[in-house]
């Protein structure tokens, strides 16, 4: 198969201009013929549902909460980034641009970044439009504050809670078109399988996840908004219920995927504290503005984080990168905390943590000022740990955060099934191997309100609205198919809980497919995957029935597949032999601990082709060129 | 720590429930409430019994999937924060906790602790928004805001949707979630040219929905996770009869 990004032809600022004007055109009385599915009621699916509905298709979108308005994007806290350049400290599209291709580590796709750098001031407008209440300055304008990987202020913000400002605002233009009848809904539904007829996306299949019904849904397109896949190391910042399974469904059916290994380690969470913990929770990486990180200069400091004198502590960041400091990408940041901590100098009861110190900021701004900027994050701390960061340190520690794989797209988002488009976190395309602070809200966004309108037609105009009853065939195939998957995982009988075999993979992808790896450490994570793949199907117990409420059932059918995905994400670890962004290989780093990129080698998206009925998998390739963008070395100091 | 649990159990497409006891032992104080729940049903799936069933999602407060009233408390003893923010040191060691459903004829119980919120969905649905559709937006800046104002409007908006002021209201009123919406638009300019249809169309739903009225107890804002004042809801009363008698 010949891969294609469609990028279109011409300077880089005109492509997508162009690219609009050139793409075919529905007429308005024809767009309701038209049945659209859109799976995922994050910033990404509910924001192409409601625009998807305004301009008259049939929108049908699912979502596996009980309410749109509770899907993940929800715990974003941080912000958006805008090349609006209201604050006049040099910003522009191609400023935002640049730092997101080199942030990124040239792994990205220059003409989608600079098409959502070219977009994001749009989507301030439509948000501050639909009463997104950002934070203002007395004048009355929109504030705006700095996050890492920048030199500018861009990032627009609603106190600690930007996610679930703007996803309020989708979803309340989601509920418009409810009440319009542009939008079917249907929560507490569960992606089964993607029904594919004569090489296209025709609908989904689905399973109710309160009375186990399963069912097809027919559709002239799908539109996949289901995000990341940060769970498969069991402890991550992602809520309990964000999961692989329905971008894993679409890889099964011919949907590739590309660069699995690029995960997100979020350098600001909390600590884990003890075997119970289900869950980590981060702490906005904003926090770095005002926090200046730490530890002690000699290892094993355990006296109290206030009688460290200033001479016996180490400002690590400030130190190696002066001209950022605090302010690095995250995935230097999260790096450089691993490398304290393994030299014995971490703090905390578990050794595992550094700390986060607002002394400064207090002594600068004052407690009220600091509140308003980050009361909420500082009250969330103290709730979980019991103590007052206006008073002693935070501990902060990497976590697992976002994944910058997902399935491979071209320029109009549709993946390598005809008629099925991906977008958010569950593409791959903008962010390549480290994304920065406040650019998944402005991802999400973009895709949803204003790529996919415009893309779909790239699939729609060539297609004739033909009726359900045409695909009426593989759309019941695929409900037996998926019910036969339901009825084997029943029937398993072992002894074990689906939650055990969770913590065991999340043990093996933390420690041999986490913030650093090696190749022997990779190969041993694929043996141990898959014997713990043989055991799962060998030894799994699922309590209840298929027909009712089973969130042991849910848990376990998500396993499955975590399952498979892991084996996958090391050997794309182990095939790119560079270290890059995210994606740290011991082999490949320099005399201080940096990373070694291989552009000769390794200037691709690697993609991945499940063959069929098998577990393994094809590699595809697609080269990035840099045009504007020289490949350099990524320097932050 | 050891405590004893009393969960309200209640079988799908049953109209009746009741309480079941579980003693569940070697617990941390910095577990979260959650965990605990984690903690019994891995321990009743291997006794091959069937889990509690309940909500929950984000696990750091801001989904509003939670829907426990933890001794009589929605949420539990703490103000501003949701069930998934409770830890275990706000419990006594031997402790015996009582754990039910958020309770109203709005939210009928599904399954042991989940209930049906879709109503507020609906409420939202008639009216919860500015009718701006994509692309048609103004310049963000073209519309200075009062800080104050916005202030306000956000902390309005901070609303979670989780209906915990239902839960808690002896009148099982949505006063406080409809008022929260309500009041966040109306805060702001954007918000303006609807203001009149949007309340009297949310008010209308909420009574439709079969929501109680309010009778100013304040209970809803001392459950709130958010903490959404129950001025809130003074300033819908006033919004409401402004829009009917224009």
């Amino acid at each position: 198969m010949k891969l294609s990004s469609h990028v279109p032809s011409g300077p880089l600022e005109q492509k997508w201009d162009r690219h609009c004007f050139e793409l075919p055109l529905i007429n308005p009385a024809n767009k309701r013929k038209y049945q659209i599915i859109v799976v995922g009621t994050g910033l990404a699916g509910a924001s192409a549902s409601a625009s998807l509905a305004e301009l008259g298709y049939q929108v049908k979108t699912f979502c596996i909460q009980d309410s749109p308005r509770r899907a993940h994007s929800i715990a974003a806290q941080g912000g958006i980034n805008a090349a609006k350049n209201y604050p006049g400290d040099g910003d522009s599209v191609r400023r935002l641009f640049y730092d997101t291709v080199k942030g990124g580590d040239f792994r990205s796709r220059e003409a989608n970044v600079y098409r959502l750098a070219q977009i994001s001031g749009q989507i301030i407008d439509q948000c501050v439009a639909q009463g997104v209440p950002f934070a203002r300055e007395y004048g009355g304008l929109l504030a705006n504050r700095s996050f890492g990987g920048a030199q500018v202020s861009r990032t627009f913000y609603a106190r600690g809670q930007t996610g679930q400002q703007l996803l309020i605002g989708a979803y309340s233009a989601l509920m418009r078109q409810v009440d319009k009848g542009g939008v079917k809904l249907f929560p507490r539904h569960e992606m089964m399988d993607l029904v594919v007829s004569e090489g296209q996306a025709v609908g989904i299949t689905t399973r109710h996840l309160l009375t186990g019904e399963v069912k097809s849904h027919f559709a002239h397109a799908v539109i996949l908004a289901t995000g990341g896949y940060g769970n498969i190391f069991y402890l991550s910042t992602n809520a309990i219920h964000s999961n692989v399974s329905a971008s894993w469904r679409c890889h099964k059916k011919g949907a590739f995927f590309a660069n699995p290994c690029f995960t997100q380690i979020h350098p600001t969470c909390i600590p884990r504290s003890g075997n119970y913990q289900s869950k980590l929770t981060l702490l906005s990486e904003s926090l770095r503005n005002d926090g200046r990180v730490w530890v002690p200069k000699k290892a094993k400091d355990s006296r109290l984080p206030k009688d460290i004198p200033e001479e016996q502590r180490d400002y690590y960041l400030e130190r190696i990168y002066p001209g950022f400091g605090n302010l690095v990408p995250r995935d230097l940041a999260s790096r450089q905390a691993k490398f304290q901590v393994d030299a014995g100098l971490g703090v905390g009861s578990t050794g595992e943590a550094v700390y986060l110190d607002f002394t400064e900021a207090m002594n600068r701004l004052g407690k009220k000022s600091l509140s308003e900027k980050y009361g909420n994050l500082f009250q969330m701390y103290e709730k979980i740990t019991g103590e007052n960061p206006y008073k002693t340190p935070m501990r902060i520690y990497p976590a697992v955060h976002y994944t910058m794989g997902g399935l491979w797209v071209d320029y109009n988002l549709e993946s390598t099934v005809k008629g099925l488009f991906i977008l958010g976190e569950a593409n791959f395309s903008d962010h390549g191997a480290n994304r920065l602070g406040a650019s998944a809200l402005m991802q999400g966004l973009a895709d949803g309100y204003f790529i996919i309108p415009s893309t779909i037609t790239s699939h729609l105009a060539g297609c004739l609205p033909v009726s359900e009853e045409k695909k009426h065939i593989s759309l019941r195939e695929s409900e037996k198919e998926s019910e036969e998957r339901l009825q084997n995982i029943m029937q398993i009988k072992g002894s074990k809980t689906a939650g055990d075999f969770h913590r065991r993979l999340g043990n093996i992808m933390w420690n041999q497919v986490g913030m650093i790896r090696n190749k022997t450490g990779l190969e041993k994570a694929i043996e141990e995957i898959q014997n713990l793949r043989e055991e799962f199907w060998k030894e799994l117990y699922i309590p209840g029935e298929q027909s009712n409420k089973n969130a042991e059932l849910e848990k376990a059918m998500r396993i499955a597949d975590f399952l498979e995905l892991g084996e996958l994400m090391a050997q794309d670890a182990l095939e790119r032999e560079e270290s890059c962004g995210s994606h740290f290989r011991e082999e490949y780093q320099s005399a201080e601990q940096e990373a070694i990129r291989d552009d000769e080698n390794f200037c691709h998206v690697s993609i991945w082709e499940n063959k069929q009925n098998e577990k393994t998998w094809n590699l595809h390739k697609e080269n990035l060129d840099f045009k504007e963008v020289p490949l350099s070395v990524r320097s932050y100091k | 720590m050891r405590l004893k649990l009393n969960i309200w159990r209640q079988k799908k497409d049953e109209k009746k429930g009741c309480f079941e006891s579980y003693e569940i032992a070697n617990l941390s104080p910095d577990m979260s409430f959650l965990e605990l729940l984690d903690q019994l049903n891995e321990q009743l799936v291997q006794q091959k019994k069937t889990p509690v069933a309940f909500d929950h999602d984000c696990r750091e407060g801001i989904c509003g999937s939670c829907s426990l009233v933890i001794n009589g408390n929605p949420h539990g003893p703490h103000k501003g924060s949701a069930a998934c923010q409770l830890h275990l040191r706000s419990f006594k060691d031997q402790e015996e906790i009582w754990v039910e459903p958020f309770r109203a004829t709005a939210f009928p119980v599904i399954q042991d602790l989940i209930v049906n919120r879709e109503a507020l969905d609906r409420i939202i649905q008639v009216g919860g928004y500015v009718s701006v559709n994509t692309g048609s937006a103004p310049e963000a800046h073209s519309t200075p805001v009062e800080k104050a104002k916005a202030d306000e409007a956000f902390s309005n908006a901070a609303c979670i949707g989780c209906g915990a002021c239902v839960a808690v209201c002896k009148n099982a009123s949505a006063s406080l979630f409809v008022a929260a919406k309500l009041s966040h638009l109306a805060l702001l300019p954007q918000g303006q040219a609807e203001r009149k249809n949007r309340t009297l169309k949310m008010v209308k739903q909420m009574e439709r929905e079969g929501f109680g009225s309010c009778t100013n107890t304040g209970a809803c804002s001392r459950a709130c996770p958010k903490e959404i004042s129950i001025h809130s809801i003074a300033r819908m009363n006033r919004e409401y009869f402004k829009s009917l008698l224009s």
